[in-house]
């Protein structure tokens, strides 16, 4: 009874530390509100990224000491945040400048779904009663150079979230390159989806499986 | 002599019409100019349509106005946040009207309406619903999408330090959409922490020139929203 369980598939942080092994150091990165937060946890030790939040910071450090935080120095997703030595305030139009004219090297988003030539669904289920609600998802996708998906590979229901076409309202078309599941590193090629790597445990039939749309094994 | 500071946020708001359309500075509570909001309730202008990127949370400042029923239509990028149970009500009964924007393309347009710019072209939103209905046009082989500018009859911003030039500096990420929002507006009307005499801020750092701004009023302790919403309160 005391064998450890054999490990299957990534947890959020293993995803979380999965990416951030992609991340150049010396790179300005926007990461979403939820699994994207995580990544900053674990980027290896020596590299230095820049953290932008589309509030109005350029510099953005963890979050405050207990107590010592203040309200008006927040991030996109309202949490209070600290500014870096060497952090920038600026506006709304000077902070989506550096994201729609691609300033920002790369945006980490959540995803609902994914379709194989990598258009996002990720901010309405266009359900009628749902209050809508976008942000900056939008812009962040049609500007940042490098956009990555980090989510489970299916939802709680074990529907699909890598789709042949998304049928939640878009995001962005053609935006995602590279996809980090709890199963696999998968990217978004001309071709379509392409494994780029798989998760302790885990078979390519295994994610071919999980993945609603053909998924191209890994380059020999 | 100009000097555009006014006594109290009351006097500051008191010519706000039924039907104004009013630029609402804030990101979350992060610029939200709790008390000028309040004033504009106490004032009663009705059938407003408001430019903001959130509702508010809670039943205070933004949320207030909402909850008061004076807001008619509300052009915003996100109007559901933790502790905003107001704006989804109205909404599903259908009292008050959306008009979505990405937050890039709302900062944007409100840049481009203070700048004299009627329209602009954007990749945000291309091939989304948020694009359906407005002209798109081919630049260089990719296709972006045209948003019109926008302006307002005033807007309600907070500031950190303004002069009675109305040069007004900010802090930290509460400047957000403040310094759009003076642009676009026919009368900006500034609340600051401190109001101070010409000269007192240094000309390299002014964020919004004086230009921009009809009104400064000092409120020297303003309220922190999400500290009003944990203490259970609702204005009035």
């Amino acid at each position: 009874m005391s064998a450890a369980k054999e490990q299957r598939g990534w947890s959020r942080d293993e995803m979380a530390r999965r990416l951030a092994q992609d991340i150049p150091s010396g790179s300005y990165v926007n990461l979403g509100i939820g699994i994207p937060e995580l990544v900053a946890r674990f980027v290896p030790e020596g590299r230095t990224l820049i953290y932008h939040t589309e509030n109005g910071l350029l510099g953005m450090g963890p979050s405050p000491a207990e107590g010592a935080g203040d309200p008006e120095l927040i991030n996109a997703g309202k949490r209070q945040v600290t500014a870096i030595p060497g952090a920038a305030y600026f506006h709304h139009a000077d902070s989506f400048a550096m994201i729609r004219g691609g300033h920002i090297d790369l945006c980490v988003l959540g995803a609902m779904q994914v379709s194989q030539r990598g258009d996002l669904a990720n901010w309405s289920t266009g359900e009628p009663d749902a209050i809508p609600a976008v942000g900056g998802a939008m812009d962040l996708v049609a500007g940042v150079k490098s956009v990555f998906v980090i989510t489970q590979h299916c939802t709680k229901e074990g529907e699909f979230k890598l789709v042949e076409e998304c049928t939640y309202p878009l995001t962005g078309r053609r935006v995602i390159d590279r996809i980090y599941t709890d199963l696999a590193v998968i990217d978004v090629t001309e071709d379509g989806f392409r494994l780029v790597e798989l998760a302790p445990g885990v078979s390519y039939d295994e994610v071919k499986g999980k993945t609603g749309a053909p998924l191209l094994p890994m380059r020999g | 002599m100009i000097n555009k500071q006014v006594p109290s946020p009351a006097e500051a708001v008191a010519d706000i019409f039924d039907g104004a359309t009013v630029m609402v500075g804030g990101f979350g509570e992060a610029g939200s100019p709790i008390e000028l909001l309040h004033a504009l309730i106490d004032q009663g202008a009705k059938n407003l349509t408001v430019v903001s990127n959130n509702t508010g949370s809670g039943e205070v400042g933004l949320a207030a106005l909402f909850k008061a029923g004076r807001v008619a239509k509300v052009i915003c990028s996100f109007p559901r946040t933790a502790n905003s149970t107001v704006f989804p009500e109205l909404y599903r009964s259908g009292r008050t009207t959306l008009e979505l924007t990405p937050q890039g393309t709302l900062a944007e347009r409100i840049r481009a309406g203070g700048a004299g710019i009627p329209a602009f072209y954007t990749p945000a939103a291309v091939g989304t619903p948020l694009a359906e209905g407005k002209p798109t046009a081919v630049f260089d082989g990719q296709e972006y999408v045209m948003e019109r500018g926008l302006t307002a009859d005033f807007a309600l911003i907070k500031g950190r330090v303004a002069d009675t030039y109305g040069n007004v500096v900010y802090s930290k990420t509460a400047r957000n959409f403040g310094p759009l929002m003076a642009m676009a507006a026919k009368v900006a009307i500034v609340q600051a922490s401190r109001v101070v005499a010409p000269g007192e801020i240094d000309p390299e750092t002014v964020v919004t020139p004086g230009i921009f701004v009809g009104r400064v009023v000092e409120v020297a302790n303003p309220a922190h929203e999400s500290e009003l919403v944990a203490a259970g309160a609702s204005y009035p």
